[in-house]
């Protein structure tokens, strides 16, 4: 790796302050040395390295070899995947970690659209990436050339911008301008593809260049006046609630949170995207909100008369049925991105602006309401949420099979890798446990992908977090489903000597679609079995994959845990580990289910905190 | 359903109506018409959008429009604060006996022919929507062989214009 603990360590700690930190006056303020009659492919790594990219997540091929040969000299390091998916996820991991852009890079063809999955996840949830493509030579565009694809076309619904460079000349402005288009506003990925004829044509490289978007100015500043309003209805609130969305971690707003917190004394949710903007071990947080979110925090947001929803888009995860939500709340909506607001929810008092900017004056603004003597009473919506908390806890109960509780082994991982640790996961069942049974209290220690929900995401982005923060324990957490769409990035890691670890929470089965199956399909389990069995259905008492045995074969230590009394044992025995990748084979129950739910399209009024069970919220209302 | 025709300025580049009309079916707003050409300032192209849409969804549109980085401006140009146009290529059964109503229909609409021969006769047409609808209307029972119609354009009355000073104000900047 390039970077030293402590070079990493004050980059994120930069980084946690300022956001996204790749802005135009970043940009602008870095040097490069200018150079004449070079070629584009050796502009595209001058502009790399100018915009400080430390690493490239990639795979060369035809339209992109001439970028890979200066590349070849350059400091900016190449992490060489197995699937260009891998290298997407990876760069997202890594921009989720280090609240640094990502780059991932890839041919033309199939390798730009194998990065079609993780543009549409980093797109859905606001990571800002920068993918580079090879495309076929200029005169070959639209001539269906070998390995010809319109990238750049298939990329725009699910891009924040894109670029086709046409000249040699326009490359640095591009870099520039894709690095600032990522960074700044709502961050999101951004795509440029350069023919190859262009990276190999004759050029001149000056730097920094001028950014030349005159329809990009995202508002940062919140309005003044719309910040008051949002302060005094905070101030009359009698049953306030902050609903924390992934917006407040992407500004580096946690302190901020933090404050506007205390200040408030009002409960805090926070939504998938957003574990980790506020410490688990607060009295003040009631968990995660939405379909698989705890009773209370559910319930408070349906019976808040305030809603406070902070870098947050008011999901159909969280909000269940629209009409029915939060009936009788008004809402204050802070968002940098004006579409998000009245998109979903009519917001009452809508504020543009970053999230850091916007928290901080809110704060202000709020102390100024309790010096003229307007601060509300809290005792009895806090006596109301505690009821609910200590009524309705996160739970779970051991498989009457006697086999493992996959709860229980995410918990203890949790547990023992405790809080300072970088969580990933992949999507399904397993996802939402590490999201209820793990504590997390600091930014950037849980990444997972929410809007999108694509499986396979885990170890590839626990990839890119782990080279972005060396430091760091990494643990993708992952169902045998997920695992086995992108585990070929475990030979990366252990080549790369990239030291992840990897708790696969292996059912047998795709565990979430089994449960609506077990739920809502009379127990008809269509084609979610993924273990060998016979023609009864029963499985066989073999393992097709060995994922012990798989691991060993990319290069990593496998292990295996199917019992109660190895959990921890095992856990200890992986954390141990720090030259090698790590494989831990949880072999547990296929039928634990995720509780509290809320069925798809239901009110989040009809939550059940266990199969059939139903929470009685009483009708004291406060 | 409401009409609302919007003005877009956006920067004169390659993949820009791609990337316009992309957002419209992806969001699932529909468009009435859409007309795209050149404007004073040869680094601008102007788009009129005319949407059938309410109130809540309109605003959508502009704020997701206003998100695509190469959408400089947008304004709503509605009503008798606007001068609205299309532009229409009518071809006319007019064989000798029935000439005459043809081109007297055309005196009436202010359309001119500009193809003749001796079985049709081509018109050309501008106006508002609902003239033109008229003026179909009325040239149906002689028979139209085929007809080419623009989507609207438009501008603001007034001295102000969507760029330079005294600008008209946009829409949806921010909420």
């Amino acid at each position: 790796m390039t970077t030293t603990p402590s070079e990493s360590a004050s980059r994120e700690a930069a980084a946690a302050l300022t956001g996204v930190e790749t802005t135009a006056r970043s940009i602008a303020e870095s040097a490069a040395r200018p150079a004449s009659g070079i070629t584009g492919a050796q502009s595209l790594v001058r502009s790399l390295e100018a915009v400080r990219v430390e690493v490239v997540f990639g795979i060369p091929g035809g339209a992109i070899l001439p970028a890979y040969d200066p590349l070849f000299d350059s400091h900016v390091h190449h992490v060489l995947v197995r699937h260009e998916q891998g290298a997407g996820h990876a760069a997202t991991g890594y921009a989720q970690a280090t609240g640094r852009v990502g780059v991932c890079m890839a041919t033309s063809g199939p390798g730009a659209t194998n990065l079609v999955t993780p543009l549409a996840d980093a797109y859905m949830d606001s990571v800002p990436i920068v993918a580079i493509t090879g495309q076929v030579p200029s005169a070959a565009i639209g001539t269906d050339a070998f390995q010809e694809a319109d990238i750049r076309g298939i990329t725009m619904p699910i891009t924040k911008h894109n670029f086709l460079v046409t000249d040699a000349a326009e490359i640095p402005q591009r870099i520039a301008e894709a690095f600032h288009l990522a960074a700044t506003g709502r961050p999101g990925p951004v795509l440029v593809d350069i023919p190859k004829d262009v990276l190999q044509a004759t050029t001149d490289f000056a730097w920094p260049p001028r950014l030349d978007l005159p329809g990009y100015k995202p508002t940062t500043r919140p309005h003044g006046k719309q910040v008051r309003e949002a302060a005094a209805l905070i101030a009359g609130a009698r049953r306030p609630v902050l609903y924390v969305g992934g917006g407040v971690l992407k500004a580096g707003a946690t302190a901020e949170l933090a404050e506007l917190a205390a200040l408030t004394g009002a409960p805090v949710v926070t939504t998938l995207m957003a574990r980790g903007a506020f410490p688990d071990s607060s009295p003040q947080h009631l968990g995660m909100p939405g379909m698989h979110g705890t009773v209370a925090a559910v319930t408070a947001l349906q019976k808040a008369d305030v809603l406070v929803a902070l870098g947050a888009r008011f999901d159909d995860r969280v909000t269940g049925k629209l009409s029915t939500f939060a009936p009788g709340a008004l809402v204050v909506h802070a968002d940098i991105d004006p579409a998000e607001i009245g998109k979903n929810r009519r917001a009452d008092v809508p504020i543009v602006g970053d999230a850091k900017e916007t928290i901080a004056e809110l704060v202000g603004a709020l102390r100024a309401e309790h010096e003229a003597g307007r601060r509300p009473d809290l005792a009895a919506w806090w006596a109301q949420l505690d009821d609910w908390r200590t009524r309705y806890p996160l739970g779970y109960d051991w498989p009457e099979d006697g086999s493992l509780s996959p709860q229980y082994v995410i918990e203890r991982l949790g547990a023992i890798a405790g809080p300072d640790a970088v969580y990933t996961s992949g999507v399904g069942q397993h996802q939402m446990w590490a999201a209820q049974f793990i504590r997390y209290e600091k930014p950037g220690t849980w990444l997972n992908s929410g809007g999108a929900g694509t499986m396979g995401y885990a170890v590839p982005a626990a990839m890119g977090a782990k080279y972005g923060r060396p430091e760091a324990t990494v643990w993708a957490i992952d169902g045998d489903g997920c695992f086995q769409m992108t585990n070929q990035e475990l030979a990366t890691c252990a080549i790369e000597g990239i030291p992840i670890k990897v708790a696969v929470i292996n059912n047998g089965n795709l565990g979430m679609v089994r449960q609506w199956q077990t739920l809502f399909y009379e127990g008809r389990y269509s084609n979610t079995r993924l273990h060998a069995r016979n023609a009864d259905g029963t499985p066989k008492p073999v393992r097709i994959p060995d994922f012990v045995a798989l691991a060993e074969a990319l290069g990593c230590v496998g292990l295996r845990c199917e019992t109660k009394d190895d959990v921890d044992a095992v856990i200890e025995k992986a954390m141990a580990i720090d030259d090698a990748p790590v494989v831990i084979d949880f072999v547990v129950g296929a039928d634990a289910q995720v509780w509290p739910m809320v069925a798809a399209g239901a009110s989040n009024d009809d939550i059940l905190a266990a199969r059939g069970l139903r929470p009685v919220f009483g009708d004291n209302q406060v | 359903m409401s009409r609302h025709t919007l003005s877009v300025l956006v920067e004169n580049k390659a993949g820009v109506l791609a990337r316009v009309s992309a957002l419209f079916s992806r969001r699932a707003f529909n468009i009435e018409s859409l007309a795209v050409g050149p404007t004073e300032n040869p680094d601008l192209s102007r788009m009129t959008i005319v949407v059938d849409a309410e109130s809540a969804p309109l605003e959508q549109v502009t704020k997701q429009l206003n998100k695509l980085v190469e959408v400089i401006k947008i304004v709503e140009l509605d009503g008798g604060a606007a001068v609205q146009r299309e532009l229409l290529l009518v071809k006319v059964r007019a064989p000798l006996a029935e000439r005459t109503t043809v081109l007297q229909t055309a005196e009436l609409f202010r359309a001119r022919v500009v193809d003749v021969n001796t079985d049709t006769v081509t018109l050309e047409a501008t106006g508002t929507p609902d003239k033109l609808q008229a003026l179909l209307a009325v040239l149906a029972p002689l028979g139209i062989k085929e007809m080419a119609q623009s989507g609207t354009v438009a501008l603001g009355r007034g001295p102000r214009s969507m760029s330079g000073a005294g600008t008209l104000r946009p829409v949806d900047r921010s909420a």
